[in-house]
């Protein structure tokens, strides 16, 4: 298995206050990770130290390495809008641009990238909406506002936004945690088929959830990494007692 | 703070632990016939056989109850495993003690082939594994479980040795080979009863550790296995 992207020594702060330290995590091509600890415990700062959004935030600082493909993100002569290009993300409440439409909506990343012919923008909305499994849905309606899909259907909107600009990976911060159990559901089958092309780290605070998606869950506790392998070993055999603990329920 | 998950889980085990007396009771009552020639015994047996059939599906319904309501992980999930897997042996020893009463009842109405010597040293054999099997489950107890296992072997060279002396006895009373093997069969039900709480006592390590030991006996343990069959 290859590992395509890993983090080094990886800690941020927000000011003085250091919320992660030193996670070393590799993540292996074409599967999902699983990152999950109780509120605060540092797992949504780390994936957003995963594409460099952690820095957009005042007096947000961040060490260590983050490789992608070997090169590390953090180099002085790397774009970060490069990298969220190639590391997309997908944030917890659907957030698909108000006033564009669906088509729109998926198209803004290529056309952002200066990408200007019809074919190529239709022929990419197209696939990235059927890779998010929201094309038979909205195909005879593109031109309708992105808002006007349901909570569902928006978050896949997102998830095709993401995609259109054919990341390596894509990062979810508990992407249906404002979704309803069919939503969910589409969401959740839709990370197995497109861990096929892409791959995926996941923030969830559902522990079934981690447990039916991942192949590899890490168990965070105040900015540690406490505890990260198998998923099927993970929920049935912690090696750590913190990580017992948690995930039966008797603290956090 | 106690989570009221625990208190299902420790109502749970209070059942299984209710079964697991039943099935001792059965196995009591169904050896001591044999041994003390006492037939109303058999009846008892009987009766404990039918309660140990209702408490299985009590309990299969428990598990499967916390299974869909609680969905547990790590300890929780691995004591709930362990506990349908364990019921399911509970069953099956009852059903082996209710075969040990009825082969007893058989025997003890024709003439005794030979006095039983072994077969009562082999019954008091898995009777200490079957209540050391309980109790390591009941106090959580991975060292007495490692123990139960180490037994086993025992009882099967007492099997073994029973089979050899009662072939050995059908050479000269050839007329008597159904009180023979009946006798052979009670051997073989007290030896099932052993791997029953074998079985069992693994099922404790798992859910303790999270190991998996079944079938993962020393070299020589698997070449002897092998050999006899």
């Amino acid at each position: 298995m290859y590992s395509l992207l890993s983090t080094q020594n990886l800690s941020a702060s927000f000011g003085s206050t250091q919320v992660l330290k030193n996670i070393q995590m590799d993540f292996d091509e074409f599967t999902v990770s699983a990152i999950i600890g109780p509120s605060g415990c540092g797992k949504s700062t780390f994936i957003r130290c995963l594409n460099r959004l952690h820095e957009e935030v005042a007096e947000a600082s961040a060490t260590g390495k983050v490789l992608l493909q070997g090169h590390d993100i953090y180099a002085s002569d790397v774009d970060p809008v490069a990298i969220r290009r190639k590391i997309g993300m997908v944030f917890q409440k659907p957030n698909p641009f108000p006033s564009l439409s669906i088509f729109d909506n998926v198209a803004i990343g290529l056309k952002l990238a200066g990408v200007r012919r019809g074919a190529i923008l239709r022929e990419t909305v197209e696939r990235s909406l059927k890779l998010a499994a929201l094309w038979e849905e909205v195909k005879d309606k593109l031109n309708s506002q992105g808002t006007s899909l349901s909570g569902g259907q928006q978050q896949r909107l997102c998830i095709a936004r993401a995609l259109a600009v054919e990341p390596s990976v894509l990062l979810m911060d508990e992407p249906t945690s404002a979704l309803d159990p069919i939503s969910t559901a589409k969401i959740e089958e839709l990370m197995t088929e497109l861990k096929k092309t892409v791959t995926i780290v996941i923030v969830t605070h559902n522990m079934q959830q981690a447990a039916r998606i991942s192949d590899k869950t890490a168990f965070f506790l105040l900015g540690e990494m406490i505890e990260y392998g198998e998923t099927s070993e993970l929920f049935t055999a912690p090696k750590d007692q913190r990580t017992e603990r948690y995930i039966t329920g008797r603290f956090g | 703070m106690e989570r009221h998950f625990d208190v299902s889980l420790r109502e749970l085990k209070e059942q299984l632990v209710a079964m697991a007396g039943l099935v001792e009771r059965a196995i009591d009552d169904a050896t001591q016939a044999l041994q003390k020639r006492d037939l109303t015994k058999i009846a008892h047996v009987h009766e404990m056989e039918k309660k140990v059939n209702l408490a299985h599906k009590a309990v299969d319904n428990s598990c499967l109850k916390l299974l869909a309501l609680q969905q547990p992980l790590a300890a929780d999930l691995r004591l709930i495993v362990a506990i349908i897997k364990i019921n399911t042996d509970l069953e099956r020893m009852g059903d082996q003690a209710e075969n040990i009463a009825y082969n007893s009842d058989r025997y003890l109405r024709g003439l005794p082939l030979k006095p039983l010597i072994d077969l009562p040293v082999m019954a008091e054999e898995v009777r200490v594994m079957v209540r050391a099997a309980i109790d390591s489950f009941v106090k959580t107890d991975e060292g007495l479980a490692r123990e139960v296992l180490s037994r086993d072997d025992k009882v099967d060279a007492l099997k073994n040795k029973i089979f050899r002396d009662v072939l050995e006895h059908l050479k000269d009373q050839p007329e008597m080979i159904e009180q023979g093997l009946t006798l052979i069969l009670i051997a073989r039900n007290l030896e099932r009863l052993g791997d029953h709480a074998t079985n069992i006592a693994e099922d404790v390590v798992f859910a303790i550790t999270g190991e998996d030991i079944r079938h993962s006996g020393s070299m020589q343990t698997i070449k002897k296995a092998l050999e006899s069959k």
